[in-house]
């Protein structure tokens, strides 16, 4: 099933996320304000709402840049950049039906890789700025990271033992009959908590939360701002369109093709991200922590046992 | 094109390596050094070991975020903002370092290295399962207790406080008293 | 490309790392000198792997075992220091060897 993908494939990509991740983000203003000052009353008001992180990248574009003292500013860009560029690269490996820009022998451990980028990304861009609630939004995304990384590891491991193929293809083929989110249930859940962990966002948003000033983008302006909390949108976009392929069965299902099954999957995981997200409080990193390693992380390891035993009778 | 490949990850890997030594932010040095070590994942990658690549820069990027925290906590001075040596024994160090390569150099290119023997695999990763699982099981095995003492000895060593401080001398408290409040049971 | 850039440049990091852990006072800097040694290690075990002896897995293996002893070290090198900064303040090496007396 691994067809080539065209070579225009590589600059489609960044375009096709960043655009995912725009209407994600509209999407979700457009909720916020409905729950903040009634429904819309117009359909006019309504693209007015759902614009708003469009006009606030331009806003951001045209503001004087705020400059901390003894910034470490090369750490500060190295950081806002490399979350956006992490998501891009962890997005390689996503396939658009059957088709990934590159659909690596090992690429559930490379879209591994490449979101753990964040921790190092994030501890930049809150340290960068020498300031305190900056460097408390990093520190608590590396406390958060702890706990999230180990289940999520496992459950994406999970899902590449279902299918004997560590290939996100493969993950696919394997799920032409039964999804793995139905007989993988756990691992499927803990893929969407870690999802909204990584991309810190959701009930997971203390690292840049608002009880510390907006965290570890709380220095940031101009580019660097847009850069990491454009950013974040496509790490979560990226993280829950990877639970497509890995759970959901990927492009596989009846009637449409497959490409068409793929993005009615991500926008449903999206869609039920953003609706989690306002019926869901938000986690403070303590709790999270200690839930995370006795509750999660051995659920997990159940989960990917019992997988294995199926795995070896089948 | 081989030549860029190989050359330039390989003199950022040598040149960040030595910049983790000059840097005053700790910092910096800390994601020098993963720089370093991510470009030494990339070189493996291109030596045609996918799968073990990609696990190392897995791993340095985790490994060293966190080793970023302990790096600020336990310096004197973590951001640089008043520069200071640490260093000792300087001269000598780098007399033995350049003799050490200059021996290592001599052996590379004077020994007769052999032949080939065999080819790649057409999947490594597989050969390297299958190998763990099969004959390099002891090896296997001995890592994960090598693993399972690390987590115990490290706990014991970080940590002040025992069971009897969190439950009481008798044990019988029923709530823990711990510093930090956590998630589960309480 | 033949094996002996690979393996130059695996001394080379293996001397750097040593340099530094040679002269860094401070003991968690000792330990990214120790982390830049076995990044030489692993770079070496590959090159090994697939220029002399790709047919078996052996070189594979050393580079996992690498990799866990740079985690191990970093694990209990932290602890330690954790352990003697809780005890003694201190975080170097010099001081360290008081701890004897």
């Amino acid at each position: 099933m691994a067809e080539h993908p065209p070579s225009w494939a590589v600059f489609a990509l960044p375009v096709l996320l960043a655009a995912v991740a725009l209407v994600t983000a509209g999407a979700d203003a457009l909720l916020a304000a409905g729950a903040r000052a009634g429904p819309a009353r117009s359909p006019r008001e309504a693209a007015a709402r759902a614009a708003a992180p469009a006009r606030g990248v331009l806003r951001e574009l045209v503001r004087q840049p705020r400059r901390t003292r003894a910034a470490d500013v090369a750490l500060v860009r190295v950081g806002a950049a490399l979350l956006p560029v992490a998501a891009m690269l962890a997005g390689v490996v996503l396939p658009l039906g059957f088709r990934s820009v590159s659909d690596l022998p090992e690429g559930v451990v490379w879209y591994n890789a490449m979101e753990a980028l964040a921790w190092a990304a994030v501890w930049l861009a809150g340290w960068g700025p020498n300031s305190a609630l900056s460097l408390i939004g990093g520190y608590r995304f590396l406390a958060q990271g702890l706990a999230y990384e180990v289940p999520h590891m496992l459950a994406i491991t999970t899902a590449a033992l279902g299918a004997e193929s560590l290939r996100v293809g493969g993950v696919v083929d394997a799920q032409s009959g039964l999804w793995f989110a139905v007989w993988m249930p756990a691992a499927f859940g803990i893929h969407l908590l870690s999802a909204l962990a990584m991309a810190f966002w959701g009930p997971f948003d203390r690292p840049a939360g608002r009880d510390v000033a907006g965290g570890a983008a709380a220095e940031l302006s101009g580019v660097d701002r847009i850069l990491l909390l454009g950013g974040r949108w496509l790490l979560l976009v990226v993280a829950a369109a990877m639970s497509v392929p890995l759970f959901l069965g990927g492009g596989h299902g009846p009637l449409l093709p497959g490409w068409a099954w793929t993005v009615v999957k991500t926008a449903a995981v999206l869609a039920f991200l953003l609706w989690a997200r306002r019926r869901v409080p938000a986690l403070r990193m303590e709790r999270w922590t200690e839930a995370a390693w006795v509750v999660l992380t051995p659920l997990a390891v159940v989960q990917a046992l019992v997988v294995a035993v199926v795995v070896l009778h089948r | 094109m081989e030549f860029v490949v190989f050359w330039v990850p390989a003199v950022l890997a040598v040149g960040c390596g030595a910049l983790v030594f000059r840097f005053d932010s700790m910092a910096r040095a800390t994601f020098s050094l993963l720089a370093s070590l991510l470009c030494t994942g990339g070189l493996v990658v291109l030596l045609g070991l996918d799968y073990l690549g990609v696990v190392v820069v897995l791993m340095m990027t985790l490994e060293m975020s966190v080793m970023a925290v302990f790096m600020v906590m336990y310096m004197m001075n973590p951001a640089g903002l008043t520069p200071m040596t640490m260093t000792h024994n300087t001269r000598a160090a780098a007399v033995v370092c350049g003799l050490l390569f200059a021996l290592l150099a001599a052996g590379i290119l004077s020994a007769p290295w052999p032949d080939r023997r065999g080819r790649p695999p057409d999947d490594p990763t597989l050969d390297l399962g299958m190998s763990l699982m099969g004959p390099q099981m002891l090896t296997m095995m001995t890592l994960a207790m090598a693993l399972f003492a690390t987590i115990v000895a490290t706990v014991v060593l970080a940590t002040r406080r025992g069971r009897y401080d969190r439950l009481g001398d008798g044990l019988r408290a029923r709530r823990a008293d711990d510093p930090v409040p956590g998630g589960v049971g309480r | 490309m033949s094996a002996e850039p690979f393996l130059l440049l695996a001394a080379a990091l293996f001397c750097v790392g040593l340099f530094g852990a040679l002269t860094q006072q401070s003991i968690v800097m000792l330990m990214m000198g120790l982390e830049l040694m076995l990044g030489g290690v692993i770079l070496a075990a590959a090159t090994v792997w697939r220029h002399f002896a790709p047919a078996t897995a052996d070189g594979q293996v050393l580079i996992i075992v690498a990799v866990t002893a740079m985690a191990l070290e970093m694990a209990v090198g932290f602890a330690v220091v954790t352990a003697l900064f809780r005890s003694r303040e201190t975080d170097m090496t010099d001081m360290a060897a008081e701890l004897k007396e």
